[in-house]
């Protein structure tokens, strides 16, 4: 028996056995390539917003980039200084129990808010990280040219962690900024190889949302408040 | 039933007298424009980052059985189950199927045009489920029991106070004009429904045959937490969704966010490459794809329209169409309204019956201009006509035509017609839109230009 595969495949081979006019050759006949064509682009980073060159440009980008998605970005200059900010964050908004999970930057710090923990690397239930302040993480990059938090589940403690709490909080070396997405994906490409892990996300700004007539609110569904703090 | 095309001129002469309904998207697309451009502007070059898209969808959806089977292949490596279907019903039938598995009782839904176009919902609903939409137009629109006004922005036809009414009589909610408050309320009721929801559903932006993942772009953070929470999750996606590779994000992310909604990007862009796996803290333990022909496979056949399966529904070209600001979305009556939905409805459900809609244009070419994959979008439109016209001519078109090809062809019978006309135009001003008129279906809403004292011919001749 024919799987349905089998048979999508098919009508989709028969289908293509008469060619299309390239992109922007409409009017030249079918499958024609016009006189003085340019050559298929093999790029397109040139044509992009641009991410910056070096790491000043770079962290001024995310800095207008994060006035504008109404991230709260934080540049410390030593660790010791961004702990005082994430316990300044803590007491600001009067926090009681924070999630996060295992790792370097997060291990350091957040013992220092001496408040209640809940770690989610060994499993977690959902309605107690529902009912923490904030969600604290790590992240595998930052993106200059969106002001994006680039995480994926194995950095950043889960799928949940970072959305189910209303504030996310984000600690990040500054070598981790990067210039532009096609940074972020060779990145990724690097530090994964081919065993991906099963979620990666880019994260710009808190959540949001336009869809009473077009006026912005924060916190749709996930968190109202997004900070980043960088050192 | 009435025909499509009666229900189509029915609805646009109510709604383009609606000037409240005028006002309202009026407002919502302003922003939108000034937000675009904005957005644009910081691009290096737009154009031709539209003419890169292009090229990246066009080998994609011309090799489109290449990538599809590694896409399939890839996720099935890592555990995901794939289901491919060619109807509706067939898409329907493996989702209900999954759901039954799992003996799952509510379900959590975030936007999918895919699951508007198989009217899932519905069969979900009628197979006894509870499902709610997460996105909060969406959710709006859910509750009002009508399909989504726009593919971008599904409740943009509704100000705050319809909403703040549907909020109270459905959900027992104070009334408020605070959208914030509005958007609170949707949360808290939301909320719940996440935490006991068996089966996530949501749609999908791109599918990246490189990785084997889906990715998709959403502002609210509703199809993240569909993605984490729920035991089950299934993807129903169109096979013409396909990237060749993951770093084809890097453009295509921003392009659909600068001409969806005038963003640098959208709030969040995820891509999912399994349900958990070894090793990891959550996430669904089952992840279910279902790839969906739909007659998308016939639409491919046609080498002229095939680049309208690039479209990356960003919803431009409604956002910018002269008819689509006057008729509105619900008027189409169609899952993919504007420009696209004209060009692709016709394909997707039948020639004659949506040919109307490509004849409800003014071909300006907006559409076509703002598209970021440059679908030839007005041609497409003309081609519609030209395609339904050659299947069906029409016996009074051509009557008239032949009539208007004989008379230009004697100048001694075009002499008198014209004579005639100038004699008779005095008698057309009393009947002018009135039943007797025989050139009413124009005149009703026209003025006809007024027959020249003199024309060419005679000016060149007493010159
Ligand atoms: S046809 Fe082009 S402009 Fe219209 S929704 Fe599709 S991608 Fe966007």
């Amino acid at each position: 028996m024919i799987t349905e595969r089998e048979k999508i495949l098919r009508r989709i081979r028969e289908a293509l056995t008469l060619s299309a006019p390239f992109p922007g050759e409409h009017g030249h006949g079918l499958g024609n390539k016009a006189h003085g064509t340019p050559a298929p682009i093999q790029s397109a980073k040139p044509w992009l917003p641009a991410g910056g060159e070096t790491v000043e440009s770079q962290i001024e980008k995310f800095r207008l980039a994060s006035t504008d998605l109404n991230s709260d970005f934080q540049l410390a200059a030593s660790e010791e200084e961004a702990h005082h900010i994430l316990a300044e964050t803590a007491e600001r908004e009067g926090w009681k129990k924070v999630a996060t999970h295992r790792g370097g930057l997060c291990d350091a710090a957040v013992p220092k808010l001496n408040l209640p923990v809940m770690p989610t690397d060994d499993g977690y239930d959902v309605l107690e990280m529902e009912a923490c302040d904030a969600g604290i993480t790590e992240c595998d990059a930052l993106v200059a040219q969106t002001g994006s938090v680039l995480i994926t589940n194995t950095s950043a403690g889960g799928r949940a962690l970072s959305i189910l709490p209303p504030h996310h909080v984000v600690l990040a070396r500054l070598d981790q900024l990067v210039g532009d997405l096609t940074d972020a994906f060779a990145l990724l490409k690097t530090k994964y190889h081919s065993r991906y892990p099963s979620m990666i996300s880019f994260v710009t700004g808190p959540s949001r949302t336009g869809d009473i007539e077009r006026i912005l609110v924060l916190g749709a569904h996930g968190p109202k408040k997004l900070t980043i703090i960088c050192y | 039933m009435k025909a499509f095309v009666e229900e189509f001129k029915e609805q646009a002469r109510v709604i383009t007298r609606d000037l409240r309904h005028r006002g309202l998207i009026q407002t919502a697309l302003r922003k939108y424009e000034v937000a675009r451009d904005r957005r644009k502007g910081a691009f290096g070059n737009w154009q031709m980052a539209r003419q890169a898209a292009a090229e990246i969808k066009y080998e994609a959806i011309n090799h489109l059985d290449t990538y599809l089977a590694e896409f399939a292949d890839k996720l099935m490596d890592r555990g995901t189950q794939v289901h491919w279907a060619t109807t509706p019903a067939q898409a329907r039938e493996i989702i209900l199927g999954i759901i039954k598995s799992k003996n799952a009782k509510s379900i959590i839904k975030s936007k999918a045009m895919t699951a508007e176009e198989i009217h899932l919902n519905d069969a979900m609903e009628k197979a006894g489920y509870e499902v709610v939409e997460s996105d909060l137009g969406e959710f709006i629109v859910q509750l009002r029991r009508e399909p989504p006004y726009h593919i971008v922005f599904p409740a943009m036809h509704l100000t705050r106070d319809d909403i703040s009414a549907l909020f109270e009589k459905e959900l027992g909610s104070a009334p408020t004009r605070e959208p914030e408050e509005l958007t609170m309320i949707a949360r808290r009721a939301l909320r719940k429904k996440y935490i006991t929801a068996d089966v996530g559903i949501t749609g999908a932006n791109f599918a990246i045959a490189e990785t084997g993942m889906i990715s998709i772009t959403e502002n609210e953070g509703n199809a993240r937490l569909t993605a984490a929470l729920p035991k089950t999750m299934i993807t129903l996606v169109g096979i013409e969704k396909v990237l060749p590779k993951l770093e084809d994000l890097a453009l295509f992310l921003p392009m659909l966010a600068t001409a969806g909604a005038g963003q640098t990007l959208t709030g969040y862009n995820t891509m999912y490459g399994g349900p958990r796996q070894k090793g990891e803290i959550d996430g669904p333990e089952e992840f279910h794809v279902v790839l969906l022909d739909n007659r998308r496979t016939e639409l491919l056949a046609d080498p002229e329209q095939r680049d309208a399966l690039h479209c990356i529904r960003c919803g431009a070209c409604l956002n910018v169409c002269p008819i689509f600001k006057n008729v509105g979305g619900h008027t189409y009556g169609t899952t993919y309204s504007g420009p696209i939905g004209s060009v692709i409805t016709p394909h997707l459900r039948g020639l004659q019956d949506w040919k109307h809609l490509s004849n409800a244009s003014s071909l300006c070419g907006a559409c076509t201009e703002t598209c970021p994959v440059k679908i030839d979008l007005h041609h497409h439109l003309l081609q519609n006509r030209r395609n339904a016209s050659e299947q069906e001519p029409s016996a009074l078109e051509r009557f008239a035509y032949k009539g208007f090809a004989f008379l230009i062809n004697r100048p001694g019978l075009y002499q008198f017609a014209k004579e005639m006309g100038r004699l008779l135009e005095p008698l057309h001003k009393m009947v002018k839109g009135s039943k007797l008129d025989p050139a009413r279906s124009w005149t009703s809403t026209r003025d006809l230009p007024s027959m020249p004292s003199q024309s060419f011919k005679e000016w060149w001749r007493n010159r």
